[in-house]
């Protein structure tokens, strides 16, 4: 400012000395100032004959941003090494995807050895336990099938807890034994310590079953029974590792420890459950306020149970199972009240993070075990490795012997196979032997050596030969169909027809229990937890309408019903199963009869057109049509006027929980009148097909334009809207010319569909993990 | 007991027999014979909302023998038995064609309990009739949605048994071997049990 002023003096020779000495003192006044920022980073400010140093204009400061810097590094190269393994097609089929992740990690590691540089000790438990397991763990206990966790949780936890205690104690033991023998220089090795290393080595590690199993697409109940026990066994996992650990020292544990150790299972495993349920509560009561906020939902559920979490991890209790609890009760009250694109935020959000931390931790394995240190014992890795397949099969048959005995399905040789062999090891038992003190145990290195080898060994050898196992045995696999409505219906119905028949036999059997926790459910909790009305829904209508909503939306997705994908053959409308009326007499109807050239030619074109209605009719949301072909059009009209918004309501329900407010009038009036069939009968009302301009530009409910915006942006064009299917058709209404105008239409429609799909179909494909179907079961069916 | 208990002897075993008749004794306060009104007075079955239903089942002859149709007003302990045993698991051991016979046996009841007018089919008007029931407990439920559910049900099934059908085509409603097509995913004989009357265990706790 000061020197422009000096600029603008009219004096001459004289302004020229000022604006120079001026300037002289800006820059001095500027490099006094940037000075002490330069003083500061260099500690000799004696002098004040600085050289002047250019102003840098570009710096590097890499210790600034090392940190975060270094994070995002890392979990890029995971997101390209993913995606990397399916660009090449042969080799995922073979190997899976977690050994794969394993060698990347060691040629990481070993790229940093080689260049000299320190391994960082990536797999620090800290950063696994805090950061990059919950991810997993919440994915899984949001979306665990509960029906049939629920049906086989005593075959669970009898594998969870006795299967687990058995693995520890016997390889702890034996390994023990092993050690006293005299060849093996292994004699410092004391009981506790194996015992220590006997508990974190035998449990199942959920991460590595999860990635392996993933792959094989084995039926429900095996998947179920793995998966449950790798997260059930984290209770006892953790009470026996703070018990060992706690008593290593000491030298010896005495009864009353063990009896203790007793009671804080309990304590671990009941307090976990009971973190996670209350946090999941607060979640879904705080969903249900968040009507005006839509787009924090997400938040709520992911921070509730992250400190579910962690408050379970400060208590010592099982943070894990605290994370299933919570994630487990959350879903069925919160997916009431969120909304739709919350629902499918929570649930991309769970897959992108569980995806990237699962690569990360398997990478990280691989720069672990090259990070070091190790103390190869041939002997003990070895003798590990053997005892642990050993127990594991021992422990499984022995217990599946006893299970069987009060299992109604019963586990044949083949599933007892699956689940000995599926029982993995992985990250967590690293983290584990990581944690562990180097002072109280020397032989450290040598357990991280054996952890490491045989956590390999399992997923290596046994990941990637369980695949051909699988279809070798013939194991029955994942059935890959949607649930029907007919086997909705017939399941609730058996439902209440077990619980009936017990009544009746006086016995109180699962049955009676599960229907008292239902109507419990719903009268109270649902009432509490479940914004607006809803609540009251019951689950079939539920089931319903969503199935309906899916049917419209893969109808919008196929272009209208112009190009219906093969598998969906059917032909079937409505008037096929209605039982036909007898028409009317004939003097009760004031409208002329038609001649029979005339009813042909109708129904010629009825028939063209009913075509693409019938394929649009396919969608659930039937009224009672009675479609007897000789009434006259102007009742079919008036009829699908109503269905249309019947399904527009419905759909827009869906889209925006509660129902969207109603539209602007022009709307309502252009989609009423958006009826392609109404066009070739003469009663038709006159007035509507001149008007049908599909006008969106005018406001719509504000939730739903969003839907359209989306669509309207990658669609190209912006005059589609995809709430209603039937209003992109109205738009090619144009005045009947009768008989022709249903072919017109038709190509219309054809060419419409040509235009739109690419664009829909890109922004509705959904490349992410499919095949969720467990998702839908909701909470206690 | 009749041979037609002995028969069962080797499926029930005596314990449970013996169980079953105490229970029925007391629905049927003493009487030889049990009727409608005994099992409708059962507390528990008032939150049920199928309770109709499997009352008639009971009294439905359909379920007692094979060839006759009809209903009986009341059963006796033998009976009483012979529905029940519809509700028994399958065996461990059990070979292909005894499963696919305790699969339609199973199914057969089920299907008996929808067709109420005892045709042979379950027509558009027993299966809406079969959906209201099952949601009479909800509380109001708008009677669209109920014929909605059922048509929509019901299109379901003509479309995977029948394929491609004309337009004055009549679908006349659920055969038996439909509804064994459409539910033939829900592994009946496995999950359409109860489970005291399973063959190893033998504790049986009659409440009340």
């Amino acid at each position: 400012m000061l020197v422009g002023a000096t600029s603008h003096s009219p004096t001459g020779s004289r302004g020229f000395m000022e604006r120079g000495f001026l300037l002289l003192v800006v820059l001095m006044f500027l490099e006094g100032t940037v000075f002490p920022l330069g003083a500061a980073s260099s500690p000799d400010i004696n002098n004040y004959t600085f050289p002047k140093k250019a102003f840098p204009v570009l710096s590097l400061d890499y210790g600034h941003i090392q940190m975060p810097f270094e994070i995002s590094l890392w979990v890029l190269l995971a997101s390209l090494m993913k995606l990397g393994f399916h660009l090449i097609p042969r080799l995922s089929g073979i190997v899976p995807e977690s050994c794969l992740l394993i060698v990347v990690g060691l040629l990481v590691g070993g790229l940093i050895k080689l260049a000299g540089e320190e391994v960082p000790p990536v797999l620090d438990s800290k950063l696994f336990f805090l950061c990059l397991l919950p991810p997993i763990i919440l994915d899984a206990g949001y979306f665990l099938p509960i029906r049939p966790f629920m049906e086989n949780i005593g075959t669970i936890l009898m594998f969870a807890v006795i299967g687990t205690l058995w693995n520890a104690f016997f390889v702890g033991g034996l390994l023990f034994a092993v050690c006293q023998i005299e060849g093996t220089h292994l004699s410092q090795v004391e009981l506790l310590p194996c015992l220590l290393f006997g508990s974190i080595i035998s449990a199942v590690d959920p991460v590595a079953v999860l990635a392996v199993f993933e792959e094989i697409h084995i039926n429900e109940l095996l998947h179920i029974l793995v998966f449950g026990e790798s997260l059930l066994n984290d209770a006892v996992t953790v009470v026996l590792y703070h018990l060992f650990e706690e008593y290593s020292g000491a030298g010896e544990v005495t009864l009353m420890d063990a009896f203790l150790g007793v009671i804080c299972f309990l304590i671990v495993s009941l307090g976990g459950v009971a973190v996670g349920a209350i946090y999941g509560i607060l979640a879904a009561f705080t969903s249900r306020f968040t009507s005006h906020t839509r787009v924090i939902e997400p938040l709520f559920v992911f921070v509730y149970s992250y400190m579910a979490y962690l408050s379970a991890e400060m208590f010592h209790l099982s943070g894990i199972m605290a994370l299933i609890a919570c994630g487990a009760v959350t879903r069925p009250y919160v997916e009431a009240n969120i909304s739709h694109k919350s629902h499918t935020t929570i649930k991309y959000f769970l897959k992108m993070w569980s995806s990237v931390s699962e690569t990360l931790i398997f990478i990280f394995l691989g720069v672990a075990t090259v990070a070091g240190p190790h103390a190869w014992n041939w002997t003990f890795v070895s003798v590990t490795v053997i005892l642990c397949l050993v127990s594991r099969v021992i422990g499984v048959v022995g217990l599946t012997f006893i299970i069987n005995k009060f299992r109604i399905v019963k586990l044949t040789t083949k599933d007892q196979f699956i689940v000995a062999y599926g029982g993995l090891r992985g990250a967590i038992a690293f983290s584990l032997g990581y944690l562990l003190d180097k002072d109280h145990f020397p032989m450290r290195t040598m357990f991280l050596t054996a952890i490491i080898t045989e956590i390999f060994f399992t997923v290596f050898v046994q990941g990637m030969t369980i695949k051909p196992l699988v279809d070798l045995l013939a194991v029955k696999k994942k059935q890959e169909a949607k649930r029907s409505i007919n086997e909705e219906i017939h399941t609730q119905f058996l439902d209440h027809l077990l619980t009936g028949i017990e009544d009746i036999c006086g016995h109180y059997g699962h049955h009676h229990w599960k229907d008292k926790l239902n109507r419990f459910n719903k009268k109270y909790i649902k009432k509490c937890l479940i914004a607006g009305e809803r609540y009251k829904e019951p689950q079939l209508i539920a089931f319903y309408h969503k199935m309906e909503f899916k049917q419209a939306i893969e109808l919008v997705e196929s272009g209208g019903g112009v190009k219906m994908p093969a598998a969906m053959p059917l032909q079937v409308s409505m008037q096929n199963i209605q039982p036909k009326k007898q028409p009317p007499m004939a003097a009760d109807r004031a409208l002329p009869q038609f001649t029979k050239n005339r009813e042909e030619e109708i129904r010629k074109i009825l028939r063209s057109n009913l075509q693409k209605t019938r394929q649009r009719l396919r969608s659930y949301n039937r009224h009672t049509l009675v479609a007897d072909p000789y009434e006259d059009g102007w009742s079919e009209y008036m009829l699908k006027k109503q269905r249309m918004i019947e399904l527009e309501k419905k759909v827009s329900n869906y889209l925006t929980v509660p129902a969207a407010p109603s539209d602007s009038p022009t709307m309502r009036r252009a989609r009423l009148a958006s009826d392609p069939n109404a066009f070739y009968t003469i009663k038709a009302p006159p007035g509507n097909v001149p008007t049908i301009q599909v006008e969106l530009a005018s406001p719509q409910s504000p939730d739903s334009v969003n839907l359209v915006d989306e669509f309207s942006k990658k669609g190209g064009s912006s005059q589609k809207n995809t709430d209603d299917r039937k209003e992109e058709q109205g738009r090619m209404m144009k005045p009947p010319s009768a008989g022709k105008g249903g072919k017109g239409e038709e190509e219309e429609e054809e060419e419409e569909g040509e235009n739109k799909n690419p664009g829909l179909l890109r922004c509705l494909s959904d490349p992410g993990p499919s095949n969720e179907d467990e998702e839908d079961e909701p909470f206690l069916p | 007991m009749s041979s037609r208990t002995n028969r069962w002897r080797k499926t029930v075993s005596l314990e449970q027999i013996n169980n079953l008749n105490k229970r029925f004794r007391q629905l049927s306060s003493n009487k030889e014979t049990l009727s409608r009104e005994d099992l409708a007075s059962i507390p528990d079955l008032d939150n049920n909302p199928i309770r109709l239903q499997i009352i008639n089942a009971f009294f439905d002859k359909r379920n007692l023998s094979q060839s006759e149709v009809g209903i009986v007003q009341e059963i006796g302990f033998e009976e009483f038995l012979m529905v029940l045993t519809h509700f028994q698991p399958a065996a461990m051991d059990i070979t292909e064609d005894n499963r696919e016979k305790l699969r339609r046996t199973k199914l057969r009841f089920l299907f008996n309990m929808h067709d109420t007018d005892g045709n042979g089919i379950i027509t558009l008007e027993e299966y809406r009739q079969a959906v209201e029931e099952l949601l009479s407990k909800a509380g109001t439920i708008a009677p669209e949605t109920v014929k909605a559910i059922a048509d929509a049900a019901m299109l379901d099934v003509a479309s995977t048994t029948r394929g491609k059908m004309e337009p004055d085509e009549f679908y006349e409603g659920i055969t038996f071997e439909h509804f064994l097509q459409i539910l033939k995913t829900l592994d009946i004989e496995t999950t359409m049990h109860v489970r005291f009357l399973n063959l190893d265990t033998a504790n049986m706790r009659c409440g009340k």
